[in-house]
């Protein structure tokens, strides 16, 4: 979860969010070379008193500065490309969990061997012990490095469900299955937020995983009817 | 079962405490995590006619199979993990009710 002043991406929790992060990160260097070369030359341009009265053709700066920005599109295009076609791959996921989103709470079904179902709500906020906002009276328990198939729908109205440490987000609109498909790498506390529109208390539903090992994972289930 | 205070460390304790008091039967019979697989017909976000065609299909391998035919039985593993429970309700209920508007 992010901290105070924080600006960037949050630590990821994912392989595909840590590709993710990677990209951003190469491309907003480059973004931020051409930002301070083009603002140097401003700069330069506006503050010098001299003029060139000859300035015509330059037939060689042309090319260069059409050339040269074509090259460094493609160098933000190619990781682009490939990382846009490795969030589409298929997966062969080993538990499918599916979460409808009510106004204004979420709702998780295990089914795939014992039926477990609970709802999850905002835990009322008591000073010195929850986050506020992002609490819950009930997690969602996901097994590490293992490959998730969430199913996300709605009951009511459209909601989001989402996870930023992940990258994962998708709308939740009734009478809709959308499937999202994701991988949590390291054990702990994920946090996220109802991502759409759904009324009075749409700040107040968030979304809470906690990555725990396949065994305890095992343990909740058959311990939770 | 665990106050907002002390969640963590409770819980802990109560997962420690199953732990040696489980079955050993549910351990091994899940041992190994398994779903509903990929469906290449369905290969995009939108999974809605994955859950409904299982349901229906599941349905139709029934009447046409009997009651007591096993493999019909992949169908209702995959529309039990894919469809939401209020759904299936819902059709199940249609179904007794005669009102299913699929053709099974």
């Amino acid at each position: 979860m992010p901290t105070w002043g924080c600006l960037g991406l949050q630590d990821s929790a994912s392989p595909l969010m840590e590709q993710l992060t990677y990209f951003h990160d190469h491309t907003m260097f480059i973004l931020i070379l051409i930002t301070t070369l083009v603002g140097y030359i401003l700069i330069n341009s506006t503050l010098n008193s001299l003029i060139n009265r000859f300035l015509l053709e330059n037939q060689e700066i042309e090319i260069i500065w059409t050339v040269l920005p074509a090259i460094i599109l493609i160098f933000i295009a190619m990781p682009s490309l490939r990382l846009l076609y490795l969030l589409d791959e298929t997966n062969n996921s080993s538990i499918t969990i599916k979460t409808i989103g009510h106004q204004w709470y979420w709702s998780y079904e295990y089914s795939d061997f014992l039926d477990v179902e609970f709802d999850s709500f905002m835990a009322p906020y008591s000073i010195d012990s929850n986050l506020r906002l992002l609490d819950v009276d009930n997690r969602i328990p996901i097994p590490l490095n293992t490959q998730i198939r969430l199913i996300i729908s709605a009951a009511d109205v459209i909601h989001s469900w989402t996870i930023p440490s992940l990258g994962v987000k998708a709308d939740a609109i009734p009478g809709r299955l959308n499937q999202v498909s994701f991988l949590v790498n390291r054990p702990g506390l994920f946090y996220g937020q109802c991502s759409e529109i759904c009324g009075a208390n749409h700040s107040f539903m968030p979304i809470l995983i906690e990555s725990i090992s396949v065994d305890s994972f095992l343990n909740w289930v058959s311990s939770n009817p | 079962v665990c106050a907002v205070r002390q969640v963590a460390l409770c819980q802990l304790v109560h997962t420690t405490a199953i732990l040696f008091t489980m079955s050993s039967a549910i351990m091994a019979s899940n041992a190994k995590l398994e779903t509903a697989p990929f469906d290449p017909r369905f290969p995009n976000q939108n999974q809605t006619k994955y859950c409904y065609q299982s349901f229906v299909d599941y349905h139709r391998c029934q009447k046409i199979k009997g009651e007591d035919y096993e493999p019909c039985n992949y169908f209702k593993k995959v529309f039990s993990s894919i469809c939401p429970n209020a759904w299936i309700e819902n059709w199940n209920d249609q179904l007794e009710s005669g009102i299913f508007p699929g053709k099974i």
